[in-house]
Order: C-alpha cells, then sequence, then structure tokens
C-alpha cells in the first residue's frame, strides 16, 4: 500500500460506507442499494472530484467499468469502482443527468480507463462528457444516426454510409502535416498480425510508432441489445460464447451465470460448481494456448512449429470440451443454477481421458518453454518491450495477465472466489517484468496451475460419493428486480457483467466489462516510441479478442 | 546389383534407376487414369478453358482472412488435425492481392463492410467465395442486431455457403472441396450487384435523413445504405 493513511472506510469486516459517506460530504445527494454493494448518487459536474478523491483517500484504484443507460426520465452514467488489493470492497457512483440535457462531467482526468469508457458511452447512448479529451464515437461509423441504445433509437431507419467510408485510408496522408518525416501507417483492418479486425491508424517516424490510434468496433455486434431483447432462462446463455470466442465460452457464461444468479438469487449444487470449474479451467487452457500460438506466429512469422504445436494440444482439450458439452467452440454448457448435462458415460472413462490428458501437459508446456522463453531468439525480441508500469496499468484498468505480468497480484477466482475454486490448492501467477514476456510467461504458468485445477476437480468427481446433483430448481421463467454488477476471472481478465432488471423476463439494461476491452486502451502507451515491429509483438501480447472489445 | 554401381552411359544409369524404382512386375501406381487416356501419345487435346479450370480447382490460394468465431474454426482447418492442404488449398495468402478464394469466417457490421468489399476488390479474377457460418448466410445469431449487415450477400456475390454456428472444421473441408468441384465444372455464382450499391443517392426515399445528408454529401458521392426493413 502506497499511501500512507488507512484509507477511508476499510474496516476488518468489508466497507464502512457511513464513512465513505462522510469523506463525500456535500458531494453525496442519495444513496442507493445495489445487490453487490452501495451506490452514492452524485451531481454530473463532481464526477472527476469524487473520483480522485475517492482514488486519493479511500483507495478506490480500479475503475472497472462506466456504465450508461437511459430511464424515461433521465440519463444515467454509473461508475462501478473496485479496488486492486480486495475486489470485494464496491462501490458505485451513479450520476444522473437529465433528459434535455445529457451533460456530464468526464472522469477521464482520474481514469485513464474513462476515455474509451465513456466514448462508448456516448456511442451508444448518447450521453455527452464535458472536458472529456476526445469525445468521438468509437464503436459504430462516424457517420451513424442516433445513439442506439438509446430509448427512442428506431433500428428501422436506413443508415447511409456514404462509400467515402470505402475509399483508400492511405490517400493523401503520407506525411503529417510539418512534420516532414513522418509517415501515416494504417494497419488492419484485414490484416493477419491484428488478431481480427482491428484497425490501427499509427504514425511512424522511421521505424518509430509516434502516435497509435486504435480504430475499434468493425465486430460490434450489438451484443448488449442482443441480450437486452432475451429472456433471463435460457436466451442469454447462448451469446456469452461468442463475446470471447477463442473457446473461452465458459469462462463467459459464468460471468453471466454469476450475475443473474445474485440477481434471481438461485443456488448452484456444489457439484455443478466442479463441473463448471473443471471445465472453465480446460477454457483457460485453450484460450492461452491460442494466445501463445498466435504471439509466436506475430514474432516469429512461422506457421509451423508453435502455432501448429498449440492448435494439436487445443485440438485434444476441445474434444475434451466436446464430449463434455456437446460442442466444439461455442458450448452453451452452463444454466442458471447449474449446468446443462453432468459427465458423458462412462464416467469412469471420461475422467480417465481428462486425467491423463493432463498428466501429459506439463511435459508438453515444457516444450512450448523450451521452444518460447528459454529461446534466445525469443527473448531477444520480447524481453524490455511494451513495458507496463504497474501503476499505469492500473489508471487503464488492465487485469488479467496483462496485469500480472506487470507484477499485479489481481486474480478474481482467489480475490472474490466463486465457484469451487477456494476448496482447490493452486496459485495466482505473477511476474514483474511488465514486458512483453512477462506476459508470455504469466500465460504459459498460468496454464499449468489450470491443469493443477483440473486435475483437481477430476479426483474430486471421481470420488464423489453422494447425489449427482447439477442443476437446482429454478423457476421457468426469471423475473428478478434491481441491479447487480458481478465478475469472473475470464480468460483475458475481469469479465464482468452489469444488469438491471426491471421485474420483467428481460433485461431492462445489459453491460458486458470486457477485460480485452481496456487491456487493448493500454496499446497506445505501450507502443509509443516503440519501433513497429515491436508493436506488433506488444499487440500480440496483450492478447486481444476482438468479439469481446468490440462485443 | 550393388547400389553404388556406377554406370558408362546416361541410358545405363536411367535403365538401372527406372529398374529400381518400378522393381518387378508392372507397378499399379503408374497406370494411372491419367497415364491410360495418354496412351502411347504424350499429348493430350482438351480446351484451353476446361484445362484452366482443372488447374484452378486443384491450386487454390486462399486469403488469410479473419472475422470473427468462425475464424477460430477456420484456423483449426487449416492447421494439424484438418489440414486443408490434403486438398490442395492449405496456404492461405495474407494479401488480397496473391489470393483467389476468399472465405468469409464472420458476423460482418456495417463498419467492415465497405472495408471487405474492399479487400474482395482486390483480388484477382477470377475469384470465389465461401461463406462460412450462420451469419454470413443471414447475419445469425445477431440478426436483429442494429449494426450487423444480414448475410454477406449483401455485399459480394457467394459460390458457396457452409451453414453452421459455427460450421465444423469438417464441414468447411466439405465446402471447399464442393467449390473446387464447382471450379473444375467451370461454374461460378453469378455476379448480382445487391440494392445496396446505389449510385447517387437519389435512388434513397427523401426522408429527412437523405434531406440532412444532402447537405453533407457530395454529389459525386457514392452512398451505399444498411436497409434493415428490405428483408
Ligand atoms: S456463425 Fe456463429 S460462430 Fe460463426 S461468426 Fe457467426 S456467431 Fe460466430
Amino acid at each position: 500500500m502506497s499511501l500512507q493513511r488507512q484509507p477511508v472506510g476499510e474496516t476488518p469486516d468489508g466497507l464502512d460506507y457511513d464513512a465513505l459517506a462522510e469523506l463525500l460530504d456535500g458531494y453525496v445527494l442519495d444513496r442507493e442499494q445495489h445487490l453487490n454493494c452501495e451506490a452514492f448518487v452524485i451531481r454530473p459536474d463532481d464526477v472527476a472530484a469524487v473520483l480522485s478523491t475517492l482514488r486519493d483517500r479511500a483507495a478506490f484504484d480500479h475503475l472497472s467499468l462506466v456504465t450508461a443507460q437511459e430511464y424515461r426520465d433521465r440519463y444515467e452514467s454509473i461508475y462501478h469502482l473496485k479496488k486492486y488489493d480486495d475486489p470485494t470492497q464496491e462501490l458505485s457512483l451513479v450520476v444522473p443527468t437529465p433528459r434535455d440535457q445529457p451533460h456530464s462531467q468526464s472522469g477521464a482526468d482520474v481514469f485513464d480507463t474513462a476515455i474509451w469508457h465513456e466514448r462508448e458511452a456516448y456511442d451508444l447512448v448518447g450521453i455527452e462528457y464535458d472536458d472529456h479529451p476526445d469525445l468521438r464515437r468509437i464503436l459504430l461509423p462516424e457517420t451513424w444516426q442516433g445513439h442506439p441504445l438509446s430509448l427512442d433509437y428506431n433500428q428501422d431507419k436506413p443508415q447511409i454510409v456514404p462509400l467515402r467510408e470505402h475509399a483508400n485510408p492511405m490517400e493523401g496522408r503520407t506525411d503529417v502535416a510539418d512534420r516532414s518525416d513522418t509517415m501515416f501507417i494504417n494497419i488492419g483492418p484485414h490484416h493477419p498480425a491484428t488478431h481480427g479486425v482491428l484497425h490501427l491508424k499509427t504514425v511512424v517516424d522511421g521505424e518509430q510508432v509516434v502516435d497509435i490510434d486504435p480504430d475499434i468496433g468493425y465486430l460490434h455486434r450489438c451484443e448488449e441489445q442482443m441480450c437486452q431483447q432475451s429472456t433471463y432462462r435460457h436466451q442469454i446463455m447462448p451469446y456469452p460464447d461468442r463475446w470471447d470466442y477463442v473457446s473461452a465460452g465458459i469462462l463467459n457464461e459464468w460471468a453471466y451465470a454469476r450475475a443473474a444468479e445474485s440477481l434471481a438469487d438461485i443456488d448452484v449444487p456444489v457439484y455443478a460448481q466442479v463441473l463448471r470449474t473443471m471445465s472453465a479451467e480446460l477454457c483457460r487452457i485453450c484460450a492461452h494456448l491460442l494466445a501463445i500460438g498466435t504471439f509466436a506466429l506475430d514474432i516469429y512469422g512461422e506457421f509451423t512449429a508453435i502455432f501448429m504445436y498449440a492448435v494439436t494440444d487445443r485440438e485434444r482439450i476441445q474434444n475434451l470440451l466436446e464430449e463434455l458439452t456437446g460442442q466444439r467452440l461455442m458450448f452453451n454448457y452452463l444454466r442458471l443454477g447449474g449446468v446443462a448435462w453432468g459427465l458423458p458415460e462412462p464416467r469412469a472413462e471420461y475422467l480417465e481421458t481428462v486425467r491423463s490428458v493432463m498428466a501429459e501437459f506439463p511435459d508438453r508446456l515444457e516444450e512450448y518453454h523450451n521452444l518460447l522463453t528459454s529461446n534466445e531468439l525469443f527473448q531477444m525480441r520480447v524481453l524490455d518491450t511494451g513495458v507496463l508500469p504497474a501503476e499505469t496499468a492500473k489508471s487503464y484498468g488492465a487485469t488479467g495477465p496483462v496485469a500480472r505480468g506487470s507484477g499485479i497480484d489481481y486474480d478474481l477466482r482467489r480475490d472474490d472466489p466463486y465457484g469451487y475454486y477456494d476448496e482447490l490448492d493452486w496459485e495466482v501467477v505473477t511476474d514483474d517484468g511488465g514486458d512483453n514476456f512477462s506476459r508470455a510467461l504469466v500465460r504459459l504458468q498460468e496454464m499449468e496451475q489450470s491443469a493443477r485445477i483440473v486435475r483437481q476437480c477430476v479426483d474430486v468427481l471421481a470420488d464423489w460419493s453422494g447425489e449427482r446433483e447439477i442443476q437446482s430448481d429454478v423457476p421457468r421463467t426469471v423475473k428478478p428486480g434491481g441491479e447487480v454488477y458481478r465478475a469472473v476471472e475470464g480468460a483475458k481478465g475481469e469479465l464482468g457483467i452489469y444488469i438491471r432488471a426491471d421485474g420483467t423476463d428481460t433485461p431492462a439494461r445489459f453491460k458486458i466489462r470486457s477485460p480485452a476491452f481496456s487491456n487493448l486502451q493500454t496499446l497506445e502507451v505501450l507502443a509509443e516510441g516503440e519501433y513497429i515491429a515491436d508493436m506488433i509483438a506488444t499487440l500480440g501480447s496483450l492478447d486481444i479478442v476482438l468479439g469481446e472489445v468490440d462485443r | 546389383m550393388s547400389d553404388n554401381q556406377l554406370h558408362d552411359t546416361l541410358d545405363e544409369a536411367q535403365q538401372t534407376t527406372r529398374e529400381a524404382r518400378t522393381g518387378e512386375g508392372v507397378d499399379e501406381r503408374y497406370n494411372s487414369r491419367l497415364r491410360q487416356a495418354f496412351g502411347d501419345s504424350p499429348f493430350i487435346l482438351t480446351k484451353f478453358d476446361a484445362f484452366m479450370n482443372w488447374v484452378r480447382g486443384n491450386s487454390m490460394f486462399i486469403l488469410l482472412f479473419g472475422i470473427a468465431c468462425c475464424s477460430i474454426e477456420m484456423m483449426h482447418t487449416y492447421a494439424t488435425k484438418h489440414d486443408l492442404d490434403r486438398f490442395g488449398a492449405g496456404v492461405p495468402r495474407a494479401s488480397p492481392r496473391q489470393a483467389d478464394v476468399i472465405i468469409v469466417p464472420g458476423t460482418i457490421v456495417s463498419k467492415f463492410g465497405p472495408r471487405m468489399r474492399r479487400v474482395y476488390d482486390q483480388m484477382p479474377e477470377p475469384k470465389f467465395v465461401v461463406s462460412m457460418g450462420s451469419c454470413t448466410i443471414s447475419g445469425g445469431p445477431f440478426q436483429e442486431g442494429y449494426n450487423v449487415i444480414k448475410g454477406v450477400e449483401e455485399l459480394i456475390p457467394v459460390d458457396i455457403h457452409v451453414p453452421g454456428c459455427p460450421p465444423r472444421p469438417e464441414a468447411l473441408v466439405y465446402g471447399v472441396l464442393k467449390l473446387q468441384e464447382q471450379v473444375q465444372a467451370g461454374e461460378s455464382a453469378p455476379v448480382t450487384v445487391k440494392p445496396y450499391e446505389l449510385r447517387q443517392f437519389g435512388d434513397l426515399e427523401e426522408d429527412e435523413l437523405v434531406q440532412k445528408l444532402a447537405a453533407e454529401i457530395d454529389e459525386d458521392d457514392l452512398v451505399m445504405r444498411y436497409d434493415w426493413t428490405e428483408r
């Protein structure tokens, strides 16, 4: 803890909201009860002051999400705050703004991560943030008319996009005014190194990156709208599979399941929790394998050894998952209150297969370590490039392997326990390097821990003697009420869901906190001043997946 | 005869090599259908077009093009287990100028549509399109999204549709094989121009949006529109 003083409101048994309210005396208009924490209502022109007070005096150093939504009578931005040291200590700030004047002060001065979150809020809902450094659309094309998640948006109205959008972006932009030795380079949205459809507007000076502007939204599939028009019980669950689609499906489903279960107060049987934990960790291994494989592809440019090894290992694990869930990629396995089905029969045989794949896994990892981390060429390429200091990482809301590679000891599986994790014996991997090497190393070591978790789950399942209950009683239609923000540790970091339920069977607002979105934002700091080839390595080590960035 | 025997003449050497390769008796490997068709003559007579189609179908260069979830399965199709290379279509090209097949693996949204069209335009003729996944057929699970283009055929002509969400690698392999068959037979999808490409947006109904944009868009500018009501 860098602060000398004891942070306000921190007590041995949780947060003392009264003390916090006292700290913010004069700012707090009202106090609301959300299911995960208390929410303070503040005036739209106090946002920066309140955020910085909370960060400096009460150690709320993690702005995990900014949710914007529209009510019949007002707009509302919610700032979800947490602590990197203890993510169970949460606080939400609710900032209402009138409908005819949706202006609110920006929090971008206090937390860098607010820059993108507020741009998204402006883009989709239409709240304008004063003093924002760069308030323009982020996901939709610049020419878009209207704000699609606002209440009176008419989706049937045709959108017109001039074919100007289709024009060659390089034209007339090969140099930047009054710096004649710089050059504008357009990377993406179709480019093999951008891991999908990311567009990087890059200005280079010789080989060095002077300025980089990631342009996202090329895969904005309206996930939030889709979830808002689907019912809680069955219809939403298939969508999370498609956020982080590199076989991390079950991790994402768990994010939704966790949020909805705490909203509707549903219990999950222990046996189902073990199944969830096991399948989720298999997914994590798959996702990290792909990250490592494509990272090697980015920096070595070879399509033969490491990438193929990674895919071969993924196939092995996908086979296990397919047998369990019935699907190779889009598992749709979790249900509210449990899982879709139990272990495939014969159970003992299946568990034996899992066990043998996991028993081989340390050897496989040894191979990756030989090919990558202990390879001199690899080290020369990635050591000390793309260095992300811990303080910057926090300000940008980085989580997952990106944060852990910068020495931030933050893992929701341990810090905000769910599922069966706290019964098992495993460790959170961190590394202090903060560079591209550390992030790759953390992923490799995390796979080892995941394999360890899976092995223990298999043991638990094999020795299970009681009732094999995979699903608790859940009514056919779930009609909860209230507001909740809950997160799980996804493959890329903190994957959170905010749901506002209004008593109907569909959510009134469904907001996804995507870890890759926040992680990608750090690229601006990481890449500027680096060589362009190192920028590609940095992008690879951030391990973004555009389905999750754009949602 | 020892392996390392030296020969006096070239003829002799070739003779030995041939014997070593074919061994005793008749080797079936050399009686391919092609050889039978040739008969004694070293020439084949065929139409140049037919020959080109045959060549084209057997040597496909697919564009390295990933969009969404389906591209993960596409990668698996290229890689070890499924190995698309077995069918002469396994070396993805990173540049559209070197590719003649594009697999469209994923959801197309309004911002990406023009870009994809641009990539397609950059590919040399003749070019073929495989659309992979429900998203490229109809918008798939995201069909009702405000930002989603309802199928890739709104933008480019498609030869083969591979349904599924995502299609299994086996399905994609089957799709590529079907495309090869089609190409060898000299067929490809008719080029249809969808209502999407409207010249000079006079075709658009005069609503207030058009009015507003009329001031902003200059006369010769082409426009396209995403009309959600049409499907
Ligand atoms: S068809 Fe399914 S798997 Fe493929 S891109 Fe669309 S949503 Fe993803």
